[in-house]
């Protein structure tokens, strides 16, 4: 490729307008066949939201709930067993709808462990070039757009563009990662776990990264996280899984301030406090999450929820709106769901 | 004098700014002297077979009936000569050429076809993988030595079958670990990151597969040779190889094998070649394979 013409990478356009939402999951399913049995595990079981434009959602949940297989899906790094997703108005796969290829380019990556992420055997500077390269841009100048992008995220590329991963400390890593993630300009940006790995302060620093870069870019944000304190301070909605299914979704601080899900108000009351007068004796979860092979029958979390009762085995919760915005899958919400509390707490929300 | 060369060179700063992953692999090797040795005895044998028509003191094929089985150290036969009075030094050197061609050939042929489908196994996984891997366990069932010896009788003598027969043998072994070094790689994000980059699985095997595969297959390989020369030797033994007065160190040990209760230590002097020449090239791929664990 000569360096004179290099072929500009073409701009992904907003289609939709800002009222459509940037991404539509609907009823995304995925099971693992358990090997040498007829057992699946039902990782992700149907689990439907929608992302506007220019926002960032939390994807919040213990580990093992789905989170990643959902972001995976999302990506289609491996394919769905059912369920649909429209991007920014155009079915993804559809006949008729977008390419994965161009839907692809839409959407990147950025993973937990940033030194798997990154092929031992390229540079910082090859590794982030590659991915341009790959769409036909000349070498000479995928490598330019590499040096502006790794300045971007902060690590100056005389000094760390030709180093190999080793050589980099876990948040020049993740820094080099999303260099690379946003070397094709994409629209939405998933982050699994992405600044778990990292000690508080580098953390830190890189949330502030993600930030600004969402701000100058006009970046879309999945984030997966475990950490409630680092959604809180990232994410303008908040999505909470259990066992594949999401049960409750809502804007950020009201969500914190007023969960409606015993699962949510058991994680959120699970998070250490700064203040020693809000010191929890004792921990709000107990056990572990039932199997995934073998969900309870009815709502999912009633093995472990101080609120259980026959209602609760009977049928599975869906999700309500119970404010603007806010909505959350617990027949504690639902008044005509037969569980003795709902009428009273279904008054409350209202006044609320 | 070698030892230095190689040290020397090995152990020479990067020119360029951009330190490569090889050039710290190769800085890792000259710190071990284990290694060191091992190349530039290696660094001598080859050599030494290379220019054998300009460095032997004598002609390989010239027999003289009065001259046999001389002595180590006799005037004129520095390492003796054998039992049709040949010089021992020359038909070593000589030997040296057929028996590491035949030690470095069929590794090499193994090394490109094995790795080839250990990639491709790998990479598609599924039922290709398990199809090709089940195809190769049954040639892994048997031993090396009886597979070699029995693909080479069915071929018949020669130089070309037995190549034929230890490529054969070696292909298994380097598709095994090639698949298995290639199955571990394809799980790991970056190459999900390729994926999602847009790239084609051509794209993606040759610039974040083959980089991370090849390395730990060849030193796989390398460590494969001295077993290659030791099998070549052996079926030049058995008859099933190189044919006299072709020199090679296996076929010398053979016709050697009368001599040695009238001169033992010139009839060892073939083995001892495939010996050293086997260790170096052991201790060799040894070296390599901990100098390329520079990774944290």
């Amino acid at each position: 490729m000569n360096e004179s013409t290099p072929i500009a990478l073409p701009s992904l356009v907003d289609r939709g307008g800002p009222a459509q939402p940037l991404l539509i999951i609907d009823r995304l399913r995925k099971h693992f066949a358990v090997r040498g049995s007829k057992a699946v595990v039902r990782a992700v079981d149907g689990v439907s939201f929608t992302v506007a434009k220019g926002e960032t959602l939390g994807i919040v949940g213990e580990s093992g709930c789905g989170k990643s297989t959902t972001a995976r899906l999302i990506a289609r790094l491996m394919p769905a067993d059912a369920g649909e997703m429209v991007f920014d108005g155009d079915g993804v796969g559809q006949f008729g709808g977008m390419a994965l290829k161009d839907y692809r380019r839409n959407l990147q990556m950025v993973f937990q462990d940033s030194l798997a992420s990154l092929n031992p055997r390229l540079t910082a500077l090859d590794a982030i070039a590659y991915g341009p390269q790959v769409h036909g841009l000349g070498k000479a100048a995928a490598l330019s757009r590499a040096a502006e992008l790794l300045v971007r995220v902060g690590l100056a590329p005389n000094q760390f563009g030709s180093r190999y991963p080793h050589e980099l400390s876990g948040g020049q890593r993740q820094r080099v990662n999303i260099a690379r993630a946003l070397a094709f300009e994409p629209r939405l940006l998933i982050l699994d776990e992405a600044v778990a790995a990292l000690d508080k302060s580098v953390q830190a620093q890189v949330l502030n990264l993600l930030q600004a870069l969402k701000a100058e870019r006009g970046l879309t944000y999945l984030f997966i996280s475990h950490d409630l304190h680092v959604v809180h301070y990232l994410a303008d909605r908040v999505l909470v899984m259990y066992l594949g299914l999401v049960v409750e979704v809502g804007p950020v601080e009201r969500l914190y301030a007023q969960p409606r899900h015993p699962y949510t108000r058991a994680l959120l009351s699970a998070v250490p406090s700064m203040d020693p007068a809000r010191r929890t004796e004792r921990s709000p979860l107990s056990g572990d999450p039932p199997n995934l092979i073998n969900p309870p029958s009815g709502c999912r979390f009633r093995d472990r929820c101080a609120h259980a009762h026959a209602a609760c085995a009977a049928a599975a919760p869906v999700l309500r709106e119970t404010a603007p915005g806010h909505w959350a899958a617990c027949h504690l919400d639902d008044p005509s769901s037969g569980h003795p509390e709902a009428p009273a707490r279904a008054a409350m929300a209202f006044t609320a | 004098m070698p030892t230095a060369v190689v040290a020397l060179v090995l152990a020479s700063p990067a020119a360029a700014p951009r330190r490569g992953y090889w050039h710290g692999v190769a800085r890792q090797l000259a710190r071990n002297p284990v290694a060191v040795v091992s190349a530039s005895l290696l660094l001598l044998i080859v050599l030494a077979a290379l220019f054998a028509p300009w460095l032997a003191p004598a002609d390989p094929y010239k027999a003289s009936m009065i001259r046999r089985l001389l002595p180590i150290g006799s005037v004129g036969h520095l390492l003796g000569s054998d039992e049709l009075g040949r010089d021992m030094l020359t038909r070593l050197m000589y030997g040296g050429r057929l028996s590491l061609l035949m030690g470095v050939l069929p590794v090499l042929f193994a090394f490109v076809i094995g790795t080839s489908i250990g990639v491709i196994a790998g990479y598609v996984g599924g039922w290709v993988n398990m199809a090709i891997m089940r195809t190769f366990d049954v040639f892994y069932a048997f031993p090396s030595v009886l597979l070699a010896v029995a693909i080479a009788g069915a071929l018949g003598p020669g130089m070309s079958n037995s190549l034929i027969a230890l490529t054969l043998v070696f292909v298994p072994q380097v598709v095994r670990v090639a698949e298995s070094v290639t199955t571990q790689v394809r799980q790991l994000d970056y190459v999900d990151a390729a994926r999602l980059s847009g790239a084609g699985p051509l794209s993606i095997i040759r610039v974040h597969v083959l980089g991370n595969v090849l390395g730990p297959v060849f030193v796989y390989a390398t460590g494969l040779v001295s077993v290659s020369l030791i099998l070549a030797s052996g079926l030049s033994f058995l008859g099933l190889g190189v044919k006299p007065p072709e020199a090679e160190w296996g076929l010398m040990l053979n016709t050697l094998r009368s001599a040695i209760y009238i001169n033992p230590t010139l009839a060892a002097l073939p083995g001892a070649m495939i010996f050293v020449t086997s260790m170096a090239f052991n201790l060799l791929a040894d070296g390599v394979r901990s100098a390329m664990d520079i990774r944290l």
